[in-house]
């Protein structure tokens, strides 16, 4: 293997993490909060088609990553209301958001199918993308991976040493406690859904301008699910996130690696890779059921209505 | 002001009504976007939701739909009953598909009607051999069943392509991703030469009553029940949670699987990379719309039939997109999800001095 071929595996890699650390990241504060949305997928293929949309319409790469942006935050309001509002089973409404993101994307995308587009060009940061293999493997992507790692570093912070990060998590712990010592609630997990839906809608965005620009039905192939399932083998952690994703990241360019080796599969048994990864390490995490439920938010799942 | 109170319990009426109301929020919020697409409103839910059933060649296409779509939901049932996640029914139907399609190929020189009950099985087995799979990845290992069944859903689409692409494909076919076309003897029988519809939907309703009787009257269906209900209690009970685990995820594998190979040995005729439209999925908003009640099933897959034809009837008559038939099948299940809250909830109008109420609430 030569070092053009690594540099270009790494390369990918991050590129193909990028939205995992998008999605997972909103999803992760949204748990924290003691929200579980399921409807990733959704919010993800609606970003990604209306951020295609956008840059269609509008030829402006920037405005359209805030479409895509603010349609995440839209679908997230919807699955909110339901949610947090309205106390809906999350489980159901999650999956109802899925089933409607993924109709609702293929019909507004419908006049978009195999239409080209001038994607997001490689952001090269002066003098470091000069450097050897690290330069083209760290410093030569498209402005979003950078945007994806900034916004990394934000949600590690908040977490690590913010009080909206603590007074998040006292809300997923026990929301009862929280409402007591004077903390909205509603409020905080309307907040924490929309930031996920909008990391999502981002997500989206990535995929359908930067990743690969152009829109299909059902693109986005299970990333926001295999985002939630990050979330579980992160134990809640965004530093663990950042290495998970590139670790699947790697699962899905594995074809890449094995490329003119004699070890090369049909393409649709290597596509199968990331979910099969996805459950080995479902598998792997019960070995250790306990610290899983330890390192869970407390009241996850658990509808919260003050009383009124 | 109005305002929402708990019921002191949950509503019964309110848990039939809901889903009427669901429907007709869906048909408003849909003669809405028709009006944003510039078509008369009235017109274009006629195409959509009555056309399709003018006459009784439309009937019979909706049984071709309804028996998939009633299969999968009788499975779900069960194990959403207990509780048990599995939104695995869509890849438990396409490996039903590509397992029958497999045996299907083996008699592809058949003339004996026999030659269907050995494809029949293999569909059936290989819907319940991934099924099994989900089972024992919960009862095992503990895996999450919503993010396992989903990645199996993945992986057998794959399955699918890989075969349609790889050693499936027709070798006379001019290279298009298809199988050979099936032996007449192997497929489905039809009630009548002019129309499509065959057995399957016989299939479908013997399932319908078979789980029917089963939750309602068999021991293994009020364990079943129970443990949805109250898990701790089940246990308690010394009732064997991984034992019904398993059945509930094999009796739902293996009707999806009798739903995959049924669409192959059907109105396909041979094994193509859309084999299926969903019915997977579309079969949770069955479940959840018919209330998990075997006739609520029923008229809830009718429905969701329908939408399949009214995607296909305005796409050919109005040039929409057909994908519309997704976005009324989410919207249904988020009315649904939302009117839910009236089983739990009420709405009342209380004329309060607003000190008052600020000293209620803190009561």
């Amino acid at each position: 293997m030569d070092i053009d071929l690594i540099t270009n595996i790494l390369y990918a890699t991050i590129r193909t993490g990028t939205p995992l650390i998008l999605i997972a990241l909103g999803e992760m504060v949204c748990e924290k909060s003691g929200v579980l949305n399921l409807g990733q997928e959704g919010m993800l293929l609606v970003g990604a088609v209306i951020g295609f949309i956008a840059a269609t319409v509008t030829g402006n790469l920037f405005i359209a990553v805030w479409f895509a942006i603010f349609a995440g935050m839209l679908m997230a309001l919807l699955f909110g209301f339901l949610a947090i509002s309205l106390a809906s089973n999350q489980v159901a409404t999650g999956l109802a958001l899925t089933i409607f993101g993924t109709g609702l994307s293929a019909f507004l995308g419908s006049n978009y199918v195999g239409i080209g587009l001038d994607g997001m060009q490689p952001l090269a940061i002066p003098l470091l993308s000069d450097l050897p293999v690290i330069g083209k493997v760290l410093f030569q992507h498209d402005p979003l991976v950078y945007v994806a790692l900034t916004l990394f570093a934000l949600v590690f912070w908040l977490f690590k040493y913010s009080r909206l990060g603590l007074k998040i998590r006292a809300v997923g712990e026990n929301p009862e406690a929280a409402n007591a010592i004077g903390i909205n609630v509603q409020l905080l997990r309307y907040a924490a859904v929309l930031f996920g839906g909008a990391m999502t809608g981002l997500a989206g965005a990535y995929l359908s301008l930067a990743y690969t620009p152009m829109w299909s039905e059902g693109m986005s192939a299970g990333r926001g699910w295999i985002a939630l399932a990050l979330v579980v083998f992160a134990s809640w952690k965004a530093e663990r996130i950042l290495l998970g994703a590139y670790l699947f990241g790697f699962a899905s360019i594995l074809h890449l690696v094995l490329q003119g080796t004699r070890f090369e599969v049909p393409p649709n048994i290597m596509a199968m890779l990331p979910y099969v990864a996805t459950i080995v390490v479902l598998v792997w995490l019960s070995s250790d059921a306990v610290k899983t439920r330890l390192s869970a938010p407390k009241s996850i799942g658990r509808p919260y209505r003050p009383m009124s | 002001m109005l305002k929402l109170e708990k019921r002191p319990s949950d509503s019964r009426l309110m848990a039939y009504l809901s889903p009427l109301i669901a429907i007709l929020l869906t048909l408003l919020c849909g003669g809405i976007l028709f009006v944003f697409l510039g078509h008369d409103p009235f017109a274009a839910l006629h195409t959509f939701f009555i056309a399709p059933l003018t006459s009784v060649y439309g009937w019979t296409e909706l049984g071709i739909k309804v028996a998939p779509l009633l299969l999968c939901a009788m499975g779900l049932t069960l194990c959403f009953r207990a509780k048990i996640w599995n939104i695995g029914a869509e890849g438990q139907f396409i490996m039903g598909a590509l397992g029958g399609s497999i045996a299907a190929l083996q008699f592809l020189d058949a003339d004996s009607r026999w030659a269907l009950v050995p494809i029949l099985l293999a569909g059936t087995l290989s819907g319940l051999g991934w099924a099994a799979l989900a089972a024992w990845l919960k009862t095992r290992f503990n895996a999450n069943e919503i993010l396992t069944t989903i990645m199996l859903n993945y992986v057998a689409l794959n399955a699918l392509l890989y075969g349609v692409h790889g050693p499936l494909k027709d070798p006379e076919g001019f290279n298009f991703p298809e199988s050979a076309l099936f032996a007449d003897a192997t497929l489905l029988p039809v009630f009548s030469d002019d129309y499509r519809l065959n057995i399957s939907i016989l299939f479908a309703l013997l399932a319908m009553v078979a789980i029917w009787t089963l939750m309602a009257r068999s021991w293994v269906g009020y364990q079943i029940r129970v443990l949805g209900e109250d898990a701790k209690a089940a246990r308690y009970a010394g009732f064997k949670d991984k034992q019904l685990t398993w059945f509930a995820l094999l009796a739902c594998g293996a009707l999806a699987g009798l739903a995959g190979v049924s669409e192959v040995t059907g109105p396909l005729g041979q094994l193509v990379p859309q084999v299926s439209p969903g019915y997977g999925y579309a079969a949770i908003i069955v479940v959840f719309l018919g209330r998990m009640q075997p006739l609520g099933i029923l008229f809830a897959s009718m429905l969701l039939a329908l939408t399949y034809m009214g995607g296909e009837m305005v796409q050919m008559e109005m040039t929409l997109p057909k994908s519309l038939t997704g976005l009324f099948q989410g919207m249904l299940l988020f009315f649904l999800l939302a009117t839910d809250f009236l089983i739990a909830y009420r709405l009342v109008w209380r004329r309060q001095p607003a000190s008052h109420s600020t000293t209620a609430s803190q009561a």
